[in-house]
């Protein structure tokens, strides 16, 4: 049995102009110690995911159905303080943004006990100790003067550090990053990464890394899936994913990224990819990406809304034209 | 190409000192320093921000050159200085060979016509309140060039040469997405047919997709109108892909500067080195490579506490 198992998951928000389909049928499975990579462009449904694992989607928005089965307990069903005692003991999160989730009224040392004096029975003393050993392990330097610091006299990969610590004081089994280095820069996100990875490997943690960034993903993940307007695309290991790219957004978003190691790029051109993403009040009710593929014809992909299938072991892709399948060359293209 | 002449009246006769010779634009020994004062009603002067720290580098025309570098190098605030929207403290900005620090506010509204600015966020940059039409003529308005119906009418065109059908004049932006909205930007930098525009994050907000097709009208730009960039960001495979030459700040100075090419490939400084080597790329073999090169470079790069 896998840790996580999430399935047939849909997330719809209320608004005066419709529902937005937020998230629209979306399963996988994550195994223990293993790391998944969500990735995808703003507004694909990719944080909506994570809060819905987690509980946390407010109003307008609503789990409609589908079922998310955590170490084989359903929780979408669970009572709100059930669903408290897992959030931060067995399931841990960080956000993108570390100027905003910590509270910047409160010492860094009360934030860090606050998650560990609500699920473990420890005493002050005990506590502040354990919350500064955790800072140690986050490799914040004078971990134990630091501990009485305001946010304010934090870095910004300082402060998503204490974001990870605190993530991770319980012992989760499972750790879920949303654009955990997004405000960081390139360097200080590398050290961030190399940490989360340290710290997965010594909790024996799963951990799901949700990112627009594919270099992101590249680094962590092992499994790899790809959002688009609110569904999981392709699906599959990281290695297969970026060597055979199956669908054709996949292809595309590949092609759009401007290479690091590209001798002569300035005298060319980047594949774009034309128009943008559909309006999810109004999803295209067949394939979702028909109107901006260069592969979808007048057939299938307008009328019939592609299932996510299994095209070689461990490769889910859900397309009506996957690369490997592909005979016919882009439509419009002489 | 009748496109290229995108004012409606010829620009104002400048005096032209430079010689072909002369690159574009020439800085030099530029330096911005931002005063941390102390004291109330007697402030004093305790300590300088050295925000561009002895800056000096030149952009040819119909050049690209890329300025990269981290949060707080320094790198916006030379893009200002060099526009003039921050008065240096000291250094010299030749555009075209006139000196550009201590002129006139009116002399530097004429050749500011020359130079303009395409901003980072494209929410913040337009005004909601005012028509696409109007935005991209207020440039012309600004300056007192053509009449209404001219000024819409380069507007109108401005928006085709952006991508955009010319109806779109009476629209607001809340009605374009981000990066419709840049488009727009770029499409008001264009309307005096300036030589120079200075990019300052101009796809950083955008999502992949998006951030390809305004790289790439970018550059169609560039051919077109003969049009130099000074290209900021912070995102080096998108500098690469735009640059013919790299200057690499640091802490309010260039630590290199050359050829974008071998930039990339023969990093010869520490800094710049470490810096390539921290950008995670899209593929995991690479990574698990870049992964061990990135340890050799820890020292180079302390975190800020």
């Amino acid at each position: 049995m896998a840790l996580l198992e999430v399935d047939d998951l849909r997330t719809y928000f209320k608004t005066r102009a419709g529902e937005v389909h937020a998230v629209d049928n979306v399963s996988f499975k994550l195994e223990e110690r293993k790391t998944l990579g969500i990735v995808g462009e703003s507004g694909c449904g990719k944080s909506v995911t994570a809060l819905s694992i987690m509980g946390l989607v407010q109003t307008p928005g609503r789990v409609v159905s589908g079922s998310v089965r955590f170490n084989g307990r359903e929780l979408t069903t669970l009572k709100r303080r059930q669903m408290e005692d897992i959030r931060g003991m067995e399931i841990g999160m960080i956000f993108q943004d570390p100027m905003t989730s910590l509270n910047p009224t409160l010492t860094i040392g009360t934030q860090l006990t606050e998650t560990l004096s609500r699920h473990l029975d420890l005493s002050r003393k005990e506590a502040r100790k354990r919350a500064v050993e955790l800072l140690e392990e986050v490799h914040i330097p004078n971990a134990s003067r630091r501990l009485d610091d305001y946010p304010h006299r934090y870095s910004g990969g300082m402060r998503q550090r204490v974001m990870i610590a605190m993530a991770i004081s319980c012992n989760p089994k499972l750790l879920i990053a949303d654009e955990p280095t997004t405000a960081l820069d390139v360097t200080v996100q590398a050290g961030v990464l190399d940490l989360l990875e340290e710290l997965r490997e010594e909790h024996a943690m799963a951990m799901i890394m949700i990112t627009h960034n594919m270099g992101v993903v590249a680094e962590t993940a092992d499994d790899i899936a790809v959002m688009y307007a609110g569904q999981i695309v392709e699906e599959a290991t990281a290695q297969d994913l970026f060597d055979r790219p199956e669908h054709p957004y996949t292809e595309a978003l590949l092609g759009a990224l401007p290479k690091l190691d590209e001798p002569d790029a300035r005298n060319g051109r980047l594949a774009s990819i034309p128009g943008r993403p559909p309006d999810l009040l109004s999803p295209p009710n067949a394939c979702r990406f028909a109107p901006r593929c260069k592969y979808a014809g007048s057939d299938d992909c307008t009328t019939v809304p592609p299932e996510l299938r299994e095209i070689r072991p461990g490769h889910w892709v859900r397309s009506a034209h996957p690369a490997s399948e592909r005979v016919r060359e882009p439509v419009g293209v002489s | 190409m009748s496109e290229a002449e995108v004012t409606t009246e010829p620009v104002a006769a400048q005096p032209e000192p430079s010689s072909d010779a002369e690159p574009l634009l020439v800085v030099k020994n530029l330096k911005k320093y931002f005063p941390v004062k102390k004291g109330i009603l007697i402030e004093k002067t305790v300590d300088n921000v050295k925000a561009v720290d002895d800056v000096s580098f030149e952009v040819r025309r119909g050049e690209t050159l890329g300025l990269v570098g981290e949060s707080g190098s320094g790198k916006s605030t030379t893009g200002y200085c060099v526009l003039q929207l921050l008065k240096p403290t000291s250094g010299s900005v030749r555009f075209r060979g006139q000196e550009l620090t201590g002129l006139s506010r009116e002399k530097l509204r004429e050749v500011r016509r020359e130079f303009q600015i395409v901003f980072q966020d494209p929410y913040a940059s337009l005004n909601p309140r005012m028509t696409v039409g109007d935005i991209i003529a207020e440039p012309l308005v600004v300056n007192k060039l053509g009449t209404r119906k001219s000024r819409r009418k380069t507007a109108e065109r401005l928006l085709d040469v952006v991508g955009f059908s010319p109806d779109f004049v009476n629209r607001y932006p809340h009605e374009f997405s981000g990066g419709q909205r840049q488009r727009i930007g770029i499409a008001r930098a264009l309307a005096l047919n300036p030589q120079l525009i200075v990019c300052d994050e101009p796809v950083s907000a955008l999502d992949v997709s998006i951030q390809a097709q305004i790289l790439n009208l970018l550059k169609d730009l560039q051919q077109e109108f003969g049009l130099s960039y000074l290209f900021i960001a912070h995102d080096l495979a998108v500098v690469r892909a735009m640059s013919d030459r790299i200057a690499v700040m640091n802490l309010g100075k260039i630590v290199e500067m050359g050829d974008a090419d071998k930039v990339y490939e023969h990093p010869q400084v520490d800094y710049t080195q470490a810096l390539l080597a921290a950008v995670p790329v899209a593929d995991p073999v690479k990574m698990r490579v870049r992964r061990e090169e990135r340890k050799k470079h820890k020292h180079v790069l302390a975190e800020p506490v």
